[in-house]
């Protein structure tokens, strides 16, 4: 791993110098410091309930994202886990009637707060689909530097192609495309075509990183592939995973949220929180030892 | 690296903008001496535009100012696809209801110098679109019948490109065929009700097929088959199970057709002439419906001109009217009828 | 095996046959204009020019006919195209949702008002309101061949009847884009969106391309339908015959539809036979441009 993790340096020598000019110089000495990844940032929900217009869908779920964690949200269909998770970027709001109740805080930020613009926020939390969604107008290249060009003009091309190149490295797919970069997102393989998506989410250098089953629509080698990246991405980001996986959530998390719902017409509720091993093993709450067991589901 | 400060306008802001723009800018043409709707506008638009750019990039930066900059764009631009509406709309009403009087739609044009009524474009109407709906709905009709329960083959093929060119025929080219077809058969220079007919048939046989086609295939194959597995011939299946759960679907269909030609006038100017008086039989002498009517007393009007004006804007309202009707109550059945598939 | 006897059989092969027919009595049908407008037409093909009204050649007579089909129809696509992508984006995502069928049933009623009241309304309404704009077009910007002016008094002017021709196609080209719009996939939005994209971003890098086969072919149905209008460029435009690209004077090209609407009542004879090779000549340029349309559309349905 000597080499990867020469450039791993070399790359974060590099982003060091972006944060210097996009950010200031505060966080500069941080990140040089850091070789091993950089430390992300901390989401925060107290008493969140959510609705469609008079519908209950999520009630009071209180958690936390650790940072540079993966945490995992597992549930049976229908208890609000993606519901949740589209509230944590805002995208819930998308929905006509869907509404917020509660506080969510990215490092202590009121993402919520009247004063916050949306878009800013889902800039600083990204998310990855269930359905991979290259835009299949845009080539690999574009895909990946589709968030990069939203700041028009401010990112020049050396530093474009440095940052396509690494968030296509990261994600694991560059060796496989880079001969193919002008080639159509649409062009690639389901496997492919979600690491491509994961790539156009980590070049704009989010804090958190949202990830809604991002491999229900995959093949098992596929899978494996990006539950094996998803462990490398945590050193750079906080992640929070949606599945319906149980295997998946004890081999790729480190923390494991259980939400349930009591009945139909109900609104969906955290159940139990804590250290994946634990909840796998010796889950406080028989619900959730019924749901891991595979006595419900 | 936070970010998360910035700013963002207050929910209130756009009308705000809006509003203060359109005060700024009547009394600026007040000032100016140049007041006038239209213009009051454009220059509301144009002073709601700058400062929501400006305001907007100065608090929410250069992104976002240019997200709200493009939707007033296309909220104007909206505005402004309703203009031409509303004003046809009021003004055929406003010109139109002078005209409407029970003479416009009783009496027809003969004997009446310079005066009279509508009564025999309205008869000319109907016969001349009926006779279109006889030709046309039979043919369309089946045609759609075999190209979704016969399938296609290369007759099919040929079929729906041939119609999709159909579709594009323009209307005075319509008549043109018309009028060829009947100088061969009986020389030239002859006018009569059913070669209008004809003619309209051309544009109206294209809609038929195309909106059956789309309410025949609807109908799900399961209902099909049932028929089949009841032993009944695929004749019968047809007339008893496909064509009365499409049934809301077709008169639809029928109705958008008859609404489209109804108000034709180029081929009938080709091929039914203009005359005075009713006819209502197709195969003999000249006839003329509303809308060819609308354009005789515009382009020849009597001695009274303005009387004449009067009634080809009182046809012209007629004609909206029945167009309008038919369009409703089309979606009306549509909507009512229509057996829901599970 | 058989289970029903005779009935069934005939029934479906009389049945049958009916439906064929109906098929080959259109495709007759269409076989047919063409045959008979050119059996009609080639008397005029044949004519030496001293017999064919004007005294011009055949070619002569149609060329700036032609000119003014394609200038009228020009004006109406560049102007509309833009205007009815606008109002599909406005109806598909920026209105509220549950105005999405009010709204469009609006913009589509404009399709329903028939040509005649159109050519009414450009000449009484439109005509004598544009005198005004026209005589600023003029003044400010007479150096451009299309505003060199006078400016028409009347208002019976190739830009106003190109206007009139842009109100006219823009709920077909708007219902298009507007389809095609509402169709583009959530999960394209979203994925915008979650990137950090404004609405408007959002929209030119998923909507927009997501449409663009459509609006084109959309714009070229709109083509075809200003190329083919009759009667309101039969009333309003004041004909000289001319060919001029100034779009404000009392001196206009006439249309090829609009020529035929006007003197086919009247004439006779050869008269006649050319009116309807021109009108082979119109049904000819719009069966290229429905042709290309689909070209387009099945082009993108491939890949």
């Amino acid at each position: 791993m000597g080499a990867a993790g020469a450039t791993r340096a070399e790359t974060e020598v590099g982003k060091a110098e972006m944060n210097a000019v996009t950010t200031g110089a505060q966080s500069a000495p941080e990140s040089v410091a850091a070789t091993q990844g950089r430390p992300a940032k901390t989401l925060e929900t107290r008493s969140v309930n959510l609705y469609y217009g008079d519908f209950h869908a999520v009630e009071d779920v209180s958690i936390t994202v650790e940072p540079n964690k993966v945490t995992a949200l597992i549930g049976s269909s229908g208890c609000g886990k993606t519901t949740f998770l589209r509230s944590l970027n805002r995208m819930h709001e998308l929905t006509a009637g869907a509404r917020v109740e509660g506080e969510i805080t990215l490092d202590g930020q009121d993402i919520y707060g009247s004063n916050v613009d949306p878009v800013q926020v889902r800039r600083l939390v990204g998310m990855v689909f269930q359905s991979p969604n290259p835009f299949p107008t845009m080539s690999v290249y574009d895909n990946v530097a589709a968030g990069l060009n939203l700041n028009a003009g401010r990112v020049k091309k050396a530093e474009k192609d440095e940052i396509v190149e690494r968030s296509l490295r990261g994600a694991h797919l560059w060796n496989e495309v880079k001969d193919r970069l002008d080639k159509p997102g649409s062009s690639l393989s389901g496997g492919q075509q979600q690491r491509l998506c994961i790539a156009r989410a980590t070049a704009v250098e989010p804090e958190v990183l949202l990830m809604d089953e991002p491999c229900s629509a995959l093949d098992p080698v596929a899978t494996l592939a990006i539950e094996d990246l998803i462990g490398e991405l945590k050193s750079k980001f906080t992640i929070a995973i949606v599945t319906h996986n149980m295997q998946q959530a004890s081999r790729a998390s480190d923390i494991t949220a259980f939400f349930n719902l009591e009945e139909t017409g109900k609104p969906g509720r955290l159940v139990e929180i804590g250290a994946t091993e634990k909840i796998f093993t010796s889950p406080s709450q028989q619900a959730t030892e019924d749901y891991v067991s595979g006595r419900f589901g | 690296m936070s970010t998360l400060d910035g700013g963002v306008l207050p929910d209130w802001s756009s009308y705000g903008v809006v509003a203060a723009s359109a005060l700024l800018s009547a009394a600026l043409l007040l000032a100016a001496g140049a007041f006038s709707v239209a213009l009051l506008l454009v220059l509301t638009v144009f002073v709601a535009a700058v400062v929501t750019y400006t305001w907007s990039r100065r608090i929410e930066g250069p992104r976002r100012a240019k997200d709200r900059l493009i939707t007033l764009v296309i909220v104007a631009a909206f505005g402004l696809a309703l203009i031409p509406l509303l004003s046809l709309v009021f003004e055929v009403a406003k010109r139109g209801i002078p005209g409407l009087s029970l003479e416009f739609l009783t009496e027809s044009a003969r004997g009446h110098i310079g005066g009279g009524g509508a009564a025999h474009a309205l008869v000319g109407t109907l016969v001349i679109t009926g006779v279109a709906a006889l030709i046309s709905i039979p043919v369309g009709l089946m045609a759609a019948i075999y190209l979704t329960e016969y399938g296609g083959g290369r007759l099919g093929r040929a079929l729906t490109f041939f119609v999709d060119v159909m579709t594009g025929i323009p209307s005075i080219v319509a008549g043109l065929f018309a009028y060829a077809l009947f100088a061969l058969l009986l020389g030239p220079g002859i006018r009569l009700g059913v070669m209008g007919s004809v003619a309209l048939s051309v544009l109206m046989i294209p809609i038929v097929i195309r909106t059956s086609e789309e309410v025949l295939k609807i109908v799900p194959n399961h209902l099909r088959e049932a028929s089949y597995a009841l032993g009944t011939p695929k004749w019968r299946t047809i007339v008893k199970v496909v064509l009365p759960t499409a049934f809301a679907g077709l008169i639809t269909g029928m109705m958008i057709a008859v609404a489209r030609i109804i108000g034709e006038t180029a081929p009938l100017l080709v091929t039914t002439g203009v005359v005075d008086s009713i006819n209502s039989n197709p195969f003999s002498g000249r006839m003329q419906n509303l809308a060819v009517y609308a354009y005789s007393e515009y382009r020849t009007p009597g001695v009274f001109k303005q009387a004449s004006y009067d009634r080809a804007w009182a046809a012209a309202l007629t004609l909206i009217v029945i167009v309008m009707v038919l369009n409703l109550v089309a979606r009306l059945i549509y909507r009512r009828y229509r057996t829901e598939i599970r | 095996m058989r289970f029903v006897a005779g009935s069934g059989k005939v029934g479906d092969r009389i049945f049958s046959n009916l439906a064929v027919g109906a098929a080959i009595t259109i495709l007759a049908l269409l076989g047919g204009v063409a045959a008979f407008l050119l059996i009609q037409a080639m008397p005029a093909v044949s004519a030496s020019p001293s017999d064919l009204p004007g005294g011009k050649s055949l070619i002569d007579y149609i060329a700036p006919l032609a000119f003014g089909t394609v200038l009228a129809a020009t004006i109406a696509v560049v102007l509309a195209v833009p205007l009815a992508v606008a109002v599909a984006l406005f109806i598909s995502h920026i209105a509220p949702r549950r105005l999405l069928l009010p709204l469009g049933y609006m913009v589509d009623l404009l399709a329903a008002v028939p040509s005649i009241v159109y050519g009414l309304w450009g000449i009484f309404v439109l005509g004598p309101a544009a005198v005004g704009p026209m005589e600023w077009l003029e003044q400010k910007l007479g150096f451009i061949p299309f505003f060199e002016g006078p400016a028409s008094v009347t208002g019976r002017t190739m830009l106003v009847a190109g206007l009139v021709l842009t109100v006219m196609i823009l709920p077909i080209v708007s219902a298009v884009a507007r389809e095609v719009f509402s169709q583009t996939p959530r999960k394209l939005q979203e994925g915008a969106l979650a990137l950090g994209a404004t609405r408007w971003e959002m929209i030119r890098m998923t909507v927009l391309p997501f449409g663009k086969s459509s609006i084109i072919s959309g714009a070229m149905l709109g083509l075809g339908r200003a190329i083919g209008e009759t009667m309101a460029v039969t009333i309003i435009l004041s004909v000289s015959g001319i060919v001029t690209f100034n779009l404000i004077s009392q001196a206009n090209p006439s249309t090829i539809a609009a020529n035929i609407a006007l003197d086919f009542p009247e004439s006779t004879g050869l008269a006649i036979n050319t009116l309807i090779a021109s009108g082979l000549v119109l049904f000819a340029i719009t069966l290229v441009t429905n042709l290309a349309a689909r070209a387009i559309i099945s082009r993108q349905n491939i890949q």
